[in-house]
């Protein structure tokens, strides 16, 4: 796994998590590995996969059940508005993009038509 | 856990370690950093009494280091140290009479996934192969303090995935973790804390996360800052 190494691991490690979530990788109800097996996995310090637990849980978007781990939210309705504020965010980025290259919204939409072979 | 107070240590005319004060919390994994000469392997030499200071002293939950001190902290050097007719399975039973912590089986596991087999012999072994056996060896312990000087020297990319895994599954709440290294980016990730080491003085110990949050720096950054651009030790 690729990380940025100036941009804090915690935040990065989360949005891949919530991108797993978000694409049905992990399931509403699904059990999240254990915070060693995550570390391994990504190869990152343990209190940092500590920490993302604990900010996944303050979001909502996971649950902890006393003694048998951290889970995925069962809320639907809140996977739909973690996957729409996600898809937000990298339009504004990508149109911020276009914008620095001097290209309009409309502009970009084409541009988007003609890559995707539907314009 | 692990502590130095004001610890002093000359070689003759030359200080390697200069007044120097530390603590070792559990829970944790410390990158000790600097460039080679500035006194990473002098302290940790004096943390399990390898290297007698000439000021000052490091202590193990309050208790000046000592025989029993050696029974929780597991240090691996940089230099290999076991006598060249010894083969993997009789290092492995060398440990096992020192250290009561020492896990035969944990060894075998450990040797297995470097793909190290028993019968290999130390004279016979390139320098990664020796690497590694030396981590698997230290590893196979249950101790409280791990110290590995240099573990990533020398060895090739997936055999650091290796020794990075054995690393993360040995920390727990009660459990620190020091590895000294020059490969400051191999460790950016894995660490809670750093240790920047330079001319023999302790400059700066730090959160890995806090100076990615409040500064928007990694710590190769802050490597660059705190030794200048004299590269050569950057990886």
């Amino acid at each position: 796994m690729e990380f940025h190494s100036a941009l804090p691991i915690y935040l990065q490690v989360m949005s891949f998590i919530k991108r797993d979530i978000v694409n049905g990788t992990l399931k509403p109800g699904d059990k999240l590995p254990s915070v060693r097996d995550t570390a391994i996995q990504y190869a990152i310090n343990p209190n940092t996969v500590s920490r993302v637990y604990r900010e996944l849980e303050i979001e909502g978007i996971s649950y902890t059940k006393r003694g048998m781990g951290t889970f995925v939210t069962e809320d639907k309705d809140k996977i739909c508005q973690m996957r729409a504020e996600m898809a937000q965010e990298l339009v504004s980025g990508f149109l911020e993009g276009m914008g620095q290259l001097g290209i309009t919204a409309k502009e970009a939409i084409e541009l988007i038509h003609q890559s995707s072979g539907s314009g | 856990m692990l502590e130095c107070r004001e610890i002093t240590k000359n070689y003759g005319r030359k200080t390697a370690v200069d007044h120097v004060s530390l603590k070792i919390e559990p829970g944790r994994i410390y990158a000790m950093l600097g460039p080679n000469g500035s006194g990473k392997t002098t302290l940790m030499k004096m943390a399990v009494g390898l290297v007698k200071p000439n000021a000052g002293a490091f202590y193990y939950k309050g208790q000046p280091i000592g025989i029993e001190s050696r029974k929780e902290i597991a240090y691996m050097s940089t230099e290999p140290y076991f006598y060249a007719w010894m083969t993997a399975k009789d290092i492995g039973k060398y440990y096992e009479d020192f250290f009561e912590d020492f896990s035969m089986k944990r060894y075998r596991d450990l040797l297995a996934r470097m793909e190290l087999t028993e019968d290999l012999k130390a004279k016979s072994l390139s320098s990664g192969m020796m690497a590694k056996l030396k981590i698997a060896v230290t590893m196979a312990r249950d101790a409280k303090i791990y110290l590995l000087d240099e573990p990533l020297n020398g060895i090739d990319l997936l055999a650091r995935d290796q020794i990075i895994s054995s690393v993360l599954e040995a920390v727990s709440s009660d459990v620190a973790l020091v590895i000294s290294s020059h490969l400051v980016d191999e460790l950016e990730k894995i660490v809670d804390t750093a240790i920047f080491m330079k001319n023999s003085h302790l400059v700066e110990v730090c959160g890995a996360e806090e100076v990615r949050i409040q500064q928007g720096k990694s710590i190769v950054d802050k490597y660059r800052e705190i030794y200048g651009h004299g590269g050569e030790e950057l990886c």
